[in-house]
């Protein structure tokens, strides 16, 4: 196969990845994209393989028969409410990746084998900034994914790390660098400077999210995808290979988007988030708002079950609480049950409630909610006051109204489920503790909100059997 | 402690305080309970139905001789109920405390408490106990019932074979609870309904139920901050009185619902008014127990005055006894459900508590009524808006076509920057890199939020197209390069099967 044909394969795999992107603007054309996306893949693989300079086909599908039946398994098996940790998982992959093959061409160049040895001048230049820039931006996605898996599944702990001057060690780390980049640029061509530079980029990928608290991950999320992205786009500048550059940029561009979506989601700057979560914020204001508004009023499952019956109208606003305690499914339940007794039921679903942007939503899908009746934020803000009974199920800051109300409050200006405007709220929550933010909610103690205290799933379960 | 349900002695009183129902929710909070024997007779519920829910049956004298807390719908009768109250016994009944101080003193003076349930303070936590709306909507209803039996035609318009009947116009006055339940039930019977308030804020109420509001063009503050009508001045009150007499000319039925806590009711219509209306056509006083509204209401009474009915029935909610004892009931059990913490039948009066404090009228042999004012009303609150905080938000967006510009500035001079040093063959893949995220920007944003969890997976899975690099470097003279580009297929391999799969696992699950 000819570069020109291997050229038109990839012309034709970016199309179908634009497309299967593309197919996501809605639930009908979803699945054809997604199917898109798989043939682009194909065709581009098949292209590379039959293309001028590949040989060792024998490696090559022992290594894609493994990777492939792992990554199915790992598609089969895992549950919907620990889809953040595949995502970030499979985000270190990417960066691996680009690492390693960034090191595979950078060692081919030093042993005088590779053709890109011949450059020389503005052009090798060039050609080395982009495999430094691939392998760092790889590393630093790689470990910050490795430590978001870990705070994911909770293997560390979620809360921030703040090390005493972290900004100052990042910053150091950068510098370092960009020093060290110097000296692998250029005809010495160290390797040594290239592998401590990349130690430096783990250390500095680590650091960044450890530093960041839970309720911050989508933002991480979002963030390390569109890195992945531009690690993928880097290799493609470092191998002159157009399908790479073109991929890579769509991904990061996405994740970018996400994280920007994201951040206004919670009012917060893209900058303060990745340097540090809440952690530096809150220490300082917490202490202004410790002041509570009063008596929160309990109210049991069987009581929760006739408010519900009796409504004409109820939405349900669920939040990480209900992905924790695996409660989709009895919402669900709950939501077919009062459906069918002729109340109109709505999801809303703020845009970083959960743990990775669209969390609720999978969740909720997987509990077979029927997509149109969830809604978005903005979508169903205006109706709340015509509701009857708000459900809240393990969310917090995302209905707190301090965020409108309290021009100091550390979430002020956040945009926030105005919930509270509904005639009756009821808050399912185990305790009455804070959320991420660190904040009190004065919604628990308004006229019109009822506690249920308790596990999310046990809570609702009760509330299904009530419902009768 | 031990709670007593006595049986009502007033002649014609029909409700009870406590129905079989709630005697079982009472005994939950910890309590044991008496009835005395009859009590729910006139009701609708017999004794039998009282021992099945728990209940022990006594005599009169067992329940005020033994119990520690009694519930009972009227206020205790001077002679009779009063001189048996006892030390630290606790009565909760309606009271009327503003026209039975003397009564206040005897118990005060007996070390009793009373717990008035018609002084429940108007705050939106106490709504639960409000006997006196929920009495007032059972009246409300009852009214128009009464109105529709005495009204000698149907309420709602027909068009049948033996002619057209139009619809019965029905004007009712005064917007409160009682007020809203009567538009209720004439609308809902096809009535054309009309209504008055003194309060315009009401108007969005009377509304919704279908009914039209009456206005009258003046500006005057109505709400007394308590959530209850005031007195009015003489200008408003002409202009109001020539719109009734205009409109009693036109309707078949008024119901009347207006008063002012601790006055004698208004005279709304006055009898040139009534001797306006067509005769056959019906006035239901509510008012009539503080006197009432209409100038030739007799309370508790009905009468015929030149061919119009008037009713002044005082007992509109007892004539629906199951329904009303039910109410009550409710109510009653919710105050000591507020009173009883601990579920534990210890009945704890907190007089901090300001619903509390503002329905015990006597406590420990001490007289506590009128409470201290409490200024909440369930319609006043204008709270502070978002407005101070949106502003700052607002701001940096401002000052943005600023940093727009300096940035494009900064962009442009940097790809020049770059143009003019680096080779052509850069320039090509960097225009399909800009022009690439460009495509992206505009794809992505029109990605339906609900489906971001999906795109994370795809854009995982795409970006395993890393493999390509890998398969690049397989022919690579080294042979840790070769290893290090085969370990990177195997992990690019994952990326690729596992974020197409679980992708279309989960596209599959969003359903209609």
């Amino acid at each position: 196969m000819s570069n020109g044909v291997v050229n038109a394969a990839y012309i034709i795999a970016a199309i179908l990845f634009i497309l299967s992107l593309g197919g996501l603007s809605d639930q009908e054309k979803a699945r054809r994209g997604n199917v898109y996306g798989m043939l682009g893949m194909g065709i581009a693989i098949l292209a590379t393989l039959f293309g001028p300079g590949v040989q060792s086909y024998w490696v090559l599908m022992l290594m894609v028969l493994i990777g492939g039946s792992i990554g199915a398994n790992l598609a089969r098996k895992v549950e919907m409410t620990a889809m953040p940790q595949l995502v970030a998982m499979l985000h270190s992959f990417v960066g691996l990746a680009a690492v390693l093959i960034g090191f595979s061409s950078a060692l081919s160049i030093n042993m005088g084998l590779d053709p890109s040895h011949a450059l020389s001048g503005t052009a090798r230049t060039i050609h080395d900034v982009e495999t430094y820039l691939g392998i760092i931006i790889g590393a630093i996605t790689f470990t910050g994914s490795l430590i978001a898996y870990g705070k994911l599944t909770g293997k560390l702990s979620s809360s921030p790390l703040s090390l005493p001057a972290r900004h100052w060690l990042n910053a150091g780390g950068a510098v370092i660098c960009v020093l060290l980049a110097v000296s692998f640029i250029g005809e010495s061509h160290s390797l040594f400077a290239l592998t401590l530079a990349t130690l430096i980029a783990f250390a500095i990928g680590a650091h960044l999210v450890m530093s960041i608290g839970g309720a911050d991950m989508p933002v991480v999320i979002s963030m390390l995808n569109s890195y992945s992205g531009w690690a993928a786009a880097a290799t493609g500048f470092m191998l002159n290979n157009d399908l790479l550059i073109v991929t890579g940029a769509l991904v990061g561009s996405s994740g970018a988007i996400l994280s920007y979506i994201m951040c206004r989601a919670m009012n917060r700057s893209f900058i303060s988030v990745i340097l540090g979560g809440f952690g530096a914020t809150s220490t300082t204001l917490g202490s202004v708002d410790d002041t509570p508004q009063g008596e929160a009023i309990a109210i049991l499952a069987d009581a929760t079950a006739q408010l519900l019956s009796q409504a004409k109208s109820v939405v349900i606003v669920p939040g990480y609480g209900m992905a924790v305690a695996h409660a989709q499914h009895p919402v669900s339940s709950m939501a077919n049950k009062l459906r069918d007794k002729g109340i109109k039921v709505r999801f809303a679903i703020h845009p970083v409630a959960g743990r990775m942007p669209g969390h609720m939503n999978v969740l909720l899908a997987e509990a077979k909610v029927p997509y149109d009746i969830v809604l978005e934020m903005d979508e169903i803000n205006e109706d709340l006051p015509d509701t009857d009974v708000v459900l809240v199920i393990g969310a917090n800051d995302i209905v707190n109204p301090a965020a409108l109300e309290v021009p100091d409050s550390p979430i002020a200006g956040m945009p926030v489920l105005e919930v509270w405007n509904a005639k009756h709220v009821i808050v399912s929550k185990r305790s009455m503790a804070t959320g991420y933010a660190g904040v009190e909610n004065p919604l628990f103690f308004r006229d019109n909100t009822r506690m249920l205290f308790g596990d999310a799933k046990d809570s609702i379960e009760a509330v299904l059997s009530a419902i009768g | 402690m031990k709670i007593g349900i006595p049986k009502e002695i007033y002649k014609g009183e029909t409700r009870v305080a406590a129905t079989p129902e709630i005697v079982e929710r009472m005994i939950k909070l910890g309590y044991e309970v008496s009835v005395e024997k009859n009590a729910g007779k006139a009701a609708g519920f017999s004794d039998s139905d009282y021992a099945q829910s728990g209940a022990m049956l006594v005599a009169t004298d067992e329940i005020w001789n033994h119990s520690d807390i009694i519930a009972k719908v009227r206020a205790p009768e001077t002679k009779s109920e009063l001189p048996k109250l006892s030390k630290n016994q606790t009565l909760i009944s309606f009271i009327w405390p503003a026209q039975n101080k003397p009564m206040l003193k005897i118990a005060a003076a007996n070390g009793a408490n009373l717990l008035a349930m018609d002084s429940v303070p108007r705050i939106s936590r106490a709504q639960k106990l409000d006997v006196l709306s929920s009495m007032a909507n059972i009246a409300g209803y009852r009214a128009v019932i009464e109105a529709s039996h005495d009204f000698g035609r149907f309420l709602g318009g027909q068009i049948t074979a033996a002619g057209k009947i139009p619809p019965a116009k029905v004007l009712v006055i005064g917007a409160g609870v009682a007020g809203l339940a009567a538009i209720g039930a004439a609308s809902s019977m096809g009535a054309i309904v009309r209504a008055f308030d003194t309060r315009p804020e009401v108007k969005e109420q009377v509304e919704s139920m279908n009914a039209e509001f009456l206005m009258l063009e003046f500006d005057e503050e109505s709400g007394s901050g308590d959530g209850y009508a005031k007195t009015m001045s003489k200008e408003f009150i002409e202009a109001e009185m020539a719109l009734f007499a205009e409109q009693a000319k036109d309707v078949d039925i008024i119901i009347t619902t207006a008063l002012i806590p601790g006055r004698p009711a208004p005279e709304l219509i006055t009898k040139e008014m009534v001797d306006s209306m067509k005769p056959g056509s019906v006035i239901v006083d509510m008012a009539a127990e503080q006197g009432g509204n209409c100038a030739y209401t007799t309370p508790g009474k009905k009468k015929t005055v030149k061919g119009v009915k008037i009713i002044g029935y005082t007992d509109l909610a007892g004539r629906m006894p199951g329904q009303a004892s039910q109410l009550y009931g409710t109510n009653i059990y919710n105050l000591l459900a507020e009173i009883t913490p601990e579920k534990d039948g210890q009945m704890v009066i907190d007089m901090e508590d300001e619903m509390i404090r503002g329905l015990t009228v006597v406590n420990q042999g001490k007289v506590s009524w009128p409470p201290p004012p409490i200024k909440i009303s369930a319609a006043a609150p204008v709270s502070a808006t978002a407005k101070p905080v949106r502003k700052p938000a607002e701001d940096p967006s401002k000052s943005r076509p600023w940093w727009t510009l300096g940035g494009m500035a900064a962009a442009v001079m940097l790809l020049f920057g770059i143009g003019s040093v680096a080779p052509a063959d850069f320039m090509s893949h960097f225009t399909v890199f800009v022009l690439a995220c460009f495509v992206g920007w505009q794809v992505v944003w029109n990605v339906t939020p609900a489906l971001h969890t999906p795109l994370m997976s795809v854009t995982n899975a795409i970006s395993g197209i890393i493999v390509i690099g890998a398969l690049l470097q397989l022919d690579a003279p080294s042979s840790l390069a070769v290893w290090l580009a085969a370990f990177a297929i195997l992990i690019a391999s994952i990326n690729i099967a596992g974020g197409f799969l679980v992708t279309q696992r989960m596209l599959k699950m969003f359903q209609k």
